[in-house]
């Protein structure tokens, strides 16, 4: 396979992208209130009501997705540092089937809430437009931050914002 | 060409045209990727010939990705 084809080929991927990005609305922005989430856990029930007043990170997640495996560990790190300041980190997995999830979590321990969402409908109210998404939530309920994707020099401003969303009642 | 026949001809093409935007109307979520991201559903055969070309084009012509859909197809990965 030549440079050509490759180029074509990530031409006709780039109108893809554009057709798909036009069709559906925008993903969901800082100031809007968090949409309402309530799903199973690893044992209990989850939902974003119960942890009112404190500062939550969801972040939206797949046994498949590379980059969510990534941020496992970041994730842990944070949870472990903030959650006396009441910090809570919301792993919602979007797997169809929860045997990969669990397979995932066996091999990715994760020290944080696990909720499961085979249907998606929770990706969907959050307009999640890339894997892994994650959102900070603030104290009030409303999104301080909505990031796409994770690489590992996301996490320095990521937890500059987390630390600042706890520090603000 | 009588009415009737008109008519069904109408609708024949009304209906191709419908199932012509049918692939179109739902694509995948970001999180219905599942299988896409399969290693099966890559274009190459064999993994480590794959490996070794996106070496060659990543280190020769700084070209790389669009292969296969382990991120979340957002571009951000």
């Amino acid at each position: 396979m030549n440079l050509r084809l490759v180029c074509l080929r990530q031409r006709v991927i780039a109108l893809c992208l554009t057709t798909l990005s036009a069709s559906v609305a925008w993903a969901i922005e800082a100031g809007a209130p968090a949409p309402e989430v309530n799903l199973p856990g690893v044992k209990d029930a989850i939902s974003l009501a119960g942890l009112k007043g404190k500062v939550v990170y969801v972040d939206f997640w797949a046994s498949w997705c590379g980059p969510c495996k990534q941020s496992f560990p970041f994730m842990n790190e944070l949870q472990s540092k903030y959650r006396a300041q009441g910090f809570e980190i919301v792993a919602i997995n979007l797997d169809v089937k929860r045997d990969d999830a669990d397979k995932f979590l066996a091999e990715v321990p994760a020290q944080f809430n696990v909720a499961f969402d085979a249907k998606g409908d929770s990706a969907r109210r959050f307009e999640v437009k890339g894997m892994p998404s994650s959102y900070l939530i603030g104290r009030d309920g409303k999104v301080v931050v909505a990031h796409k994707g994770f690489k590992e020099e996301d996490r320095k401003d990521l937890e500059a914002r987390i630390t600042q969303a706890l520090a603000s009642k | 060409m009588p009415t009737p026949a008109r008519h069904l001809l109408a609708a024949c093409a009304l209906a191709a045209a419908a199932a012509l935007s049918g692939c179109a109307l739902a694509p995948p979520q970001p999180w219905e990727r599942g299988n896409l991201a399969k290693p099966e559903m890559t274009m190459g055969g064999d993994a480590l010939d794959q490996r070794f070309v996106q070496h060659i084009y990543g280190s020769k012509e700084n070209a790389s990705g669009g292969y296969g859909v382990g991120g979340g197809g957002c571009g951000c990965n």
